[in-house]
């Protein structure tokens, strides 16, 4: 028989406000096996910690059930108090009547009656428990950083610098992501590229850092420290080891209708490219979709002119497989497509733009040469209207995205300034719902944009935009004045909100990473775990996991390196002790365990075991690999005889608790 | 109170719910008989919000909505003003209590260039 | 059948511990209520839940049992959840044949961010048993004397 002690904890008045505490530790102090039963008001402080201490002491506890928050939130915390008491860690329960009690239910009555039954269940259970050891398993010390824009090159230079290998799969035929494509950044206005490539040409020096440009993560198995990855590197159809990036090539195909993507099609480029000049790696590639030479074999323009002899028509797909020990996510973003929003009339006019297409027209590496020219005409705009808020902070189920999407009110105080300081000439007008500049020196920057460059912000929102005569037609509202806008303009910008890269679900699903409705990925905790993900030895970096400017960007990179180096410097990973166990003697071999293991954790081996009359059988049984099963008990259930079952959630644990529960 | 019912009534038949508005404005920036009225489809939801059913109802304004629903298509938020107009004249048509319109009536009215969203529109307004 | 005010059914919630139970948590965070009766069991993964647990909580008197695990595709275990909709399917159809209504057993697919949809699902739950009355058809007498 067990000795288990109690503890409710009041936890201020989270749980006493509506669960009278005292009475569930009167009533549970009844159970049978409780020696010990008791309230305080913080059982996580130090000296909640220390009542636990010194009552397993005292009473000479074997088994520790704590009524307080949701093991989610402090299992690890009283799994360590216990330990310090001499208990073995996984001797405790915890019967969740916060998050599942005292903050769902308003009757006292019910609340308590409620917590003394989920109390009981945990006590059911902890006299099942079995002191569980914690294996351990080698740290692979190399990390994946998948996604090779600023918030994957960022991750990839830390972990690097701490001495640790990286590998960088970027699905683009160069690193950097999005930012290459900004051409100033808010609130310094100074040129991204030239803070950007720097850094991108130190991942592409750096011993520690491989890079798989134009390449993407097609398997990924096993579990933190020791995961496997295959990396799939598309063919470019020219040697990396021997392209020299000199760009004769996309000088002199004759192919020239492929639209440039850095560009967002708002120019083309040749069928063999190389996305700007400062790519890295520099390689050239040839776009299949568009090469008449692999379309019909009749070209080959590029392969004469290159001198280093790169070009190669016949290159295939080639799958890497490598071992990492943590995965960094850093897919980023993609601005939705504003198409759906008519009213706007994007597709009908292409001077009505999206504000990354804006950045590429304001770019001196853009289509324009950086001149500021209407797409239709290319004349001079003189009246601009930006409109925010397109596609954010909608009807999430019907109209576009609920969140915002943070970036916009900035980017877009950004444009009408840049566009106000090069072109005094021009009208800007900006429609907002509100203004939202929290950040170091943002607010500052959007009024210099009002009071110093003078452009109109206006409170309310364009309902429509209509091609007439070369111009665009304007109708909107000015809330604060209560009145209707007619505005002629030359330029229409729409803010479009933005959403995770359309790679990061299928993503998710490789990496068993949780995902939020948005495709945003979800943290480990919202506050105190902000860039590691539920899943350990996954970690978040930049957009991927909410929208984000920049230098936060930076910072959530920095912070998930910091973690991967705290994981790739440890020798061994303690493993979950939670694993399944195969009682062999009930063993039949059947193999149904080994086919639902997702890990093939599950083996068999031919054992002896004592038959009747001094005889020896030869039996082949099940075993469980501890260093590789997760725990998720598929196979307890798959196996016929009942042999298999799963430590800390046994069968026996289990049925005891619903026993408690429905008593 | 009897302007709370009012309001809470309007909510019942539209199922709208004015909270949801997020104060955008796009309905009125939408909206093609903005200059004909003299409160604004962003103020209907305000008002019903504020419950101040009376003053909507005695207004000129939800006569000259066209019923187009315009804004009811581009709210962003869902909220849908332009049933909110519908369902104010619905209630002031059902105090008077009469029918301003006879079906009889209509076809000696009509007029061959109305469009028949008006059409349809008038009849709304103008019977019960 | 009779219907009893003040008889409030036995519902015990099965939650997968990487989503439905965070979505629970989640529920509780943000203060929606559902009611008390509901109990939730953490367990590793949908995929854990043994039918001899369902069969069991029907003996001992539940009048419901529920199972939350991840949206098909988002199992932490990979295919965990893949198992347990196609156990449960077969359990549902067999303890329907045992004259226990397909009401009373569920599955729901709940993720961690989905603490309304938890509150809902288990408010719209409650509701449907509350409205079937007790169950009677599995329940061992010799189990309730002790």
């Amino acid at each position: 028989m067990q000795r288990i002690g109690v503890f409710v904890c009041w936890c201020g008045s989270n749980i006493a406000a509506t669960v009278d505490v005292e009475k569930v530790a009167q009533v549970l102090a009844k159970e049978p096996g409780v020696v010990f039963s008791t309230d305080y008001q913080y059982m996580c402080s130090e000296a909640g910690q220390n009542l636990i201490i010194d009552a397993i002491k005292e009473h000479g506890l074997t088994g520790v059930v704590i009524c307080s928050c949701s093991p989610r939130m402090h299992e690890a915390t009283f799994r360590k108090t216990v330990q310090k008491a001499g208990l073995n860690p996984y001797m405790l329960e915890i019967a969740n009547i916060r998050e599942q009690c005292s903050w769902i239910h308003k009757d006292k009555e019910q609340a308590t009656e409620k917590a003394v039954i989920l109390g009981r269940a945990a006590i059911a259970k902890v006299h099942l428990n079995a002191p569980l050891t914690a294996g351990q398993s080698p740290v692979t010390k190399r990390a994946l950083v998948i996604g090779g824009g600023i918030a994957g090159i960022q991750t990839a230079l830390d972990i690097a610098d701490a001495g640790f290998a990286v590998d960088i799969v970027e699905k683009k035929p160069t690193i950097g992501g999005k930012m290459t494509q900004i051409d100033k950044t808010f609130p310094t206005l100074d040129c991204a590229a030239c803070i950007l490539t720097p850094k991108m040409v130190d991942a592409a020096q750096n011993e520690n850092i491989d890079i798989f440009a134009y390449a993407e993560v097609e398997k990924v198995q096993g579990f933190v420290g020791n995961f496997t990855v295959t990396i799939r590197k598309k063919a470019r159809y020219v040697n990396p080891d021997l392209c020299t990036g000199c760009g004769l090539c996309t000088e002199k195909c004759p192919q020239k209708k492929a639209p440039n993507e850095f560009n967002l099609g708002l120019d083309n480029r040749r069928a063999i490219y190389i996305p700007f000049a400062q790519a890295v790696p520099k390689i050239a590639t040839i776009d299949a979709d568009y090469c008449t030479m692999l379309k019909t074999g009749k070209c080959g323009v590029c392969s004469k002119v290159c001198t280093a002899g790169a070009i190669d028509y016949k290159q295939q797909d080639e799958l890497v497989t490598r071992e990492y020990g943590a995965i960094v996510v850093a897919t980023g973003f993609e601005p939705i497509n504003v198409e759906p929003y008519g009213e706007f009339a994007y597709k009908q006019s292409p001077d009505v733009v999206t504000s990354l297409e804006f950045e590429r027209l304001m770019n001196a590496a853009g289509p324009t040469g950086g001149t500021l020219l209407r797409p239709s005409d290319k004349t001079h705009p003189h009246t601009l209207v930006f409109v925010q808020c397109v596609g954010s902070r909608c009807d999430g189920d019907t109209r576009g995205k609920s969140y915002c999407s943070k970036i916009c009110c900035m980017y877009t105080a950004k444009h009408a300034m840049l566009c106000r300081e090069k072109y005094p000439d021009t009208e800007v007008y900006v429609f907002y719902i509100d203004v939202r500049t929290p950040g170091k020196n943002f607010d500052e920057f959007y009024r210099r944009a009002v009071e110093e460059y003078g452009v109109h912000y206006i409170k309310g929102m364009v309902g429509k935009v209509v091609p007439e005569n070369g111009k665009l037609k304007v109708q909107a509202s000015d809330l604060l004045e209560n009145r209707q806008l007619h505005i002629d303009a030359d330029m229409v910008v729409l803010a479009a909100a933005i959403e995770p890269d359309k790679s990061a679900r299928p993503l998710a699903t490789m990496l068993t990473a949780s995902m939020d409705t948005n495709d945003f990925f979800t943290e480990a905790h919202p506050k105190l775990r902000p860039v590691e993900s539920p899943t350990a030895g996954i970690f978040l970096s930049g957009a991927c996991q909410g929208p984000k400017d920049i230098p936060e960007t930076v910072a959530q990179a920095s912070a998930a390196a910091a973690k991967v180096i705290g994981l790739l410097a440890k020798d061994h990973m303690t493993c979950n002790p939670c694993v399944a166990r195969p009682d062999e003697l009930m063993c039949n071999g059947c193999s149904a365990c080994e086919k639902v293991c997702p890990y093939g954790a599950i083996h068999y081996e031919d054992k002896e075991f004592r038959g009747p009359n001094r005889t020896m059988l030869l039996r082949r049984v099940a075993q469980v690999n501890p260093a590789v099963c997760q725990g998720c008990g598929a196979c307890t259930v798959a196996c016929p005889s009942g042999a298999m079952d799963l430590l800390g959630f046994s069968n026996q644990q289990i049925m005891a608790e619903v026993d408690a529960i429905c008593k | 109170m009897e302007q709370k019912k009012m309001s809470e009534k309007i909510r019942e038949i539209t199922g709208i719910n004015p909270r949801k508005c997020m104060k955008c404005g796009k309905c009125s920036a939408t909206c093609p008989a903005y200059e004909e009225m003299e409160y604004h489809p962003h103020q209907f939801v305000a008002m019903i919000e504020r419950d101040a059913i009376e003053e909507l109802m005695e207004s000129k304004a939800i006569w000259n909505c066209l019923s187009c629903m315009a804004c009811v298509e581009r709210c962003p938020r869902g909220v849908e003003p332009g049933k909110l107009v519908e369902a104010a004249r619905q209630l002031v048509t059902r105090q008077q209590g009469g029918n301003y319109l006879l079906p009889d009536d209509i076809p000696a009215r009509l007029d061959g260039d109305l469009p028949q969203q008006a059409l349809v529109s008038a009849l709304r307004k103008f019977t019960r | 059948m009779q219907v009893n005010e003040s008889w409030k059914p036995t519902i015990v919630a099965f939650c997968c511990n990487w989503c439905s139970y965070a979505g629970a948590d989640l529920s509780g965070t943000n203060r929606l209520n559902y009611p008390a009766n509901v109990k939730i069991i953490r367990i590793p993964c949908s995929c854990r839940l043994n039918p001899m647990f369902i069969l069991r909580a029907f003996q001992r008197g539940a009048d419901g049992v529920i199972l939350c695990g991840c949206h098909p595709g988002d199992c932490h275990y990979t295919t965990g959840n893949y198992y347990a909709r196609r156990r449960m399917t077969l359990l549902f159809s067999l303890l329907d044949y045992l004259g226990i209504e397909k009401e009373r057993t569920r599955v729901e697919w709940v993720s961690a961010a989905e603490g309304a949809k938890f509150a809902a699902v288990m408010n719209d739950f409650v509701a449907t048993v509350t409205a079937l009355g007790e169950n009677k058809r599995l329940e061992d007498l010799r189990c309730k004397q002790d």
